[in-house]
């Protein structure tokens, strides 16, 4: 009887889901809810959890419950220690959710809700949940160790070299990109700078409170300091509406640019205590918060999408970034469906603290839905804009014109009808001066998600104050990237330097850790700079770039998980993983193929710049241009030539285990059994 | 209510366990000492390179 209900209550799920994901994907021509995405997803994810993870975990990777994890054998209170299941699927969940699945999703809507959506449903079940739970596994299984260890260790060492680059350079496109999405968030915008610029008073003060006043309270004073972070968000009207002090908070770009560079390297460079630490802790309180209250806003007001599932800029020729939905709407969407970078954290701190192998199931492949939920809020905040509001705040003024008149009637010319007096009305009640231009998606998703708070909690007349603090969530969301980012990079730079002289390898030698932060900000800043002076504004560029960097890591995921699985002697399971990196492997290579060679200017590097410099009279300005596409290029083709290496050295491998050629041997530390299991038995 | 307080209590965990409350909470069982300024530097020192380390999804 019981066993009925069950099946009952899972037919009911499924059908609920292919209800929902045919309303999706066959309305046409007619506006849909946003409550049909939440119940897709939703659908998706409770059938992929207790169905597929439930096959890969008996079948393919066999999950020992009698196996004790490196959490119980190496236990020292301090890296490795047991933690309850809930916990650490919190835990792992903060570290995995970042500004990627919020920002990659407002940048797809140019296709329509469509195309995004079933990538984001579709990449993250067979996918990026797959990748997130596997590599976590096998990470427990080997003491915890990282993606480029384990990829040394079964691959080879091209394959380690290959991790290592991918992950530096992964890291230092991200950092350029994200501060330039704070760029153009913040650009000509006194109310957002002022905001943002007290979080680093607010930081220190909560560093200084800690260390001296209540040690170790961080609940008590990140709670102090949202509160504070609050009052900077209503004081910041009062800013930007005083003649006085409005313009030392107007900023141009490359201003903003400049001191994002410099904060960078300060707080690669200070003492964690004082400002990573505690911005960590303030940037972790606002975003639980902030995705909390999103989604709560969602399902209480049920907003209608005016986005439709399709838009003409399918045959590749958005405003926001150009190239046609394949490859192109799969690497703009990273987070929130499969992203390479968190194999780094599911083989970072995660599987040191996982006190079950069975649990590796809930932490690494449900951690992950719940992020991919995030971008589907995300969706959703982008596509109940208007979509003429929409292309008029992420179109570049190289695409649409400067001018306001300019730019409506070329996004009314696309069928999209938005005139200058609503934009003017809706930066008035959003307490901007404008909305045009506004690329990178934060503003966007900004005024989306201040459309929803607004509507269902204060009305139009707290607007400006939801946009200003959705503004400061994804700013200083992505500060505490690129200070978490640049030390991490300084520390792979140290530790790569130390093999060619000691000395630069130790963390707390003064001038190794100037030298190193300097290199790294230094190559981010560049890409940060380079995405400034851009007239396309530099998201067209830079933002694929990036995106194919994630989907390379993760194509070093995948290969590392399917060499492992079929070194356990179970290749006839290893298209659980080979399908994801098949299809990862189609979407970067041809994404990288249009990058570097596509004959259209818009989208290949190489082709911008032979346009630059035929058209152009020669000047310093247009060289840098040419130098800079020249660079993306090299940098996508050497990056695109490495994960091949890693590939073929895979294959290589795949192709001698199964053939009997060579004896498989898979590096797992030697089985010792849990003393969990019996005390729970007790 | 039983249910409701366990949910309460893991939510508060999982918190403690972000905001590195928990860990400070072992540092101090580890090194058996009470809480106070000198021993939260401590703390700090000691979490410097691995906090700093732990990288941050995009």
């Amino acid at each position: 009887m019981k066993n009925s209900i069950r099946i009952l209550i899972w037919l009911v799920v499924a059908v609920l889901g292919a209800l929902a994901l045919g309303t999706i994907a066959l309305h046409r021509g007619e506006e849909i809810n946003a409550m049909w995405l939440v119940v897709a997803a939703f659908s998706a994810y409770a059938l992929g959890y207790r169905f597929y993870s439930k096959f890969i975990s008996a079948k393919v990777l066999a999950l020992d419950a009698q196996r004790a994890t490196p959490a119980e054998r190496l236990e020292d209170g301090r890296d490795f220690v047991p933690t309850n299941k809930w916990v650490l699927f919190g835990h792992h969940f903060a570290a995995i959710a970042g500004p990627g699945p919020l920002v990659g999703p407002v940048l797809a809507a140019q296709f329509g809700y469509l195309p995004g959506t079933l990538w984001i449903l579709i990449g993250a079940v067979f996918g990026g949940c797959v990748q997130d739970f596997v590599i976590l596994l096998f990470s427990v299984r080997r003491d915890g160790k990282s993606l480029t260890e384990m990829a040394r260790d079964e691959i080879g060492i091209v394959g380690g070299f290959v991790a290592y680059t991918a992950v530096i350079s992964i890291i230092v496109i991200l950092l350029g990109v994200a501060s330039l999405v704070v760029v153009n968030a913040l650009k000509a915008s006194p109310w957002g700078v002022f905001t943002i610029a007290m979080t680093i008073p607010i930081a220190l003060l909560m560093g200084l409170y800690l260390r001296r006043l209540r040690p170790g309270k961080v609940l008590e004073v990140s709670a102090l300091g949202f509160i504070l972070v609050m009052l900077a968000i209503w004081g910041g009207q009062y800013v930007s509406q005083t003649p006085a002090v409005a313009p030392w908070f107007t900023l141009t770009a490359p201003a903003l640019a400049i001191i994002i560079i410099i904060y960078g390297f300060a707080a690669s460079a200070l003492p964690v205590w004082l400002l990573l630490a505690p911005r960590d802790y303030l940037s972790t309180f606002v975003k639980l918060g902030t995705i909390g209250l999103l989604a709560l806003g969602i399902i209480a007001l049920r907003p209608t999408l005016h986005m439709p599932a399709l838009t003409r800029f399918v045959d590749g020729s958005g405003p926001i970034f150009a190239g046609k939905v394949f490859p192109f709407a799969f690497i703009t969407i990273a987070c929130g469906a499969i992203s390479g970078f968190h194999a780094l954290i599911s083989s970072g701190t995660t599987p040191k603290l996982i006190r079950r192998e069975t649990e590796t199931r809930l932490v690494g492949y449900g951690a992950m839905m719940a992020e991919s939920m995030v971008a589907i809020m995300a969706t959703i905040a982008a596509c109940v804009l208007q979509p003429g509001t929409y292309f008029a705040i992420n179109s570049p003024a190289g695409i649409v014109g400067q001018a306001p008149e300019a730019a409506v009637a070329t996004i009314s010319g696309w069928g999209f009808p938005v005139t200058a007096a609503t934009m003017h009305s809706l930066a008035q009640a959003v307490g901007e001066q404008s909305l045009f231009n506004r690329t990178g998606g934060a503003p966007a998703f900004a005024v989306g998600m201040a459309h929803i708070f607004s509507s269902s909690l204060g009305g139009q007349a707290v607007m400006a104050l939801w946009y200003h603090f959705a503004i400061m969530f994804e700013a200083l969301f992505i500060l505490t990237v690129l200070d978490a980012g640049t030390r991490v990079g300084r520390f792979m730079v140290q530790d790569a330097l130390s093999h060619v002289w000691k000395p630069l390898g130790r963390t707390g030698w003064y001038p190794s850790i100037l030298a190193t932060s300097a290199l790294i900000v230094a190559a981010w800043g560049s890409f940060l700079w380079q995405g400034v002076k851009d007239p396309l504004g530099g998201i067209n560029s830079l933002w694929p770039l990036f995106g194919i960097c994630n989907q390379l890591l993760a194509i070093v995921a995948l290969c590392v998980a399917t060499t492992i699985i079929i070194k356990m002697g179970k290749a006839k399971y290893s298209p659980v993983t080979l399908v994801a990196l098949g299809w990862l492997v189609a979407v970067t290579f041809t994404a990288s193929w249009h990058k570097i060679f596509d004959p259209n200017p818009r989208i290949g590097f190489l082709a911008h710049a032979r346009q630059l410099a035929s058209s152009a009279a020669p000047s310093h300005e247009i060289s840098r241009l040419i130098f800079n596409d020249r660079l993306d290029a090299a940098v996508a083709g050497a990056l695109v030539c490495m994960v091949a290496l890693i590939l073929l050295e895979s294959i290589s491998l795949w192709v001698s285990v199964i053939s009997g050629r060579m004896q498989a041997r898979v590096r797992e530390a030697p089985f010792v059994a849990t003393r969990f299991a019996a005390e729970e038995q007790g | 209510m039983t249910q409701l307080r366990q949910i309460a209590a893991t939510i508060v965990a999982t918190l403690r366990e972000i905001f590195d409350e928990s860990a400070y909470s072992r540092f101090l069982a580890r090194h058996e000492v009470s809480s106070s300024s000198g021993a939260y530097a401590a703390f700090l020192r000691e979490q410097e390179t691995s906090k700093a380390r732990r990288p941050k999804c995009c």
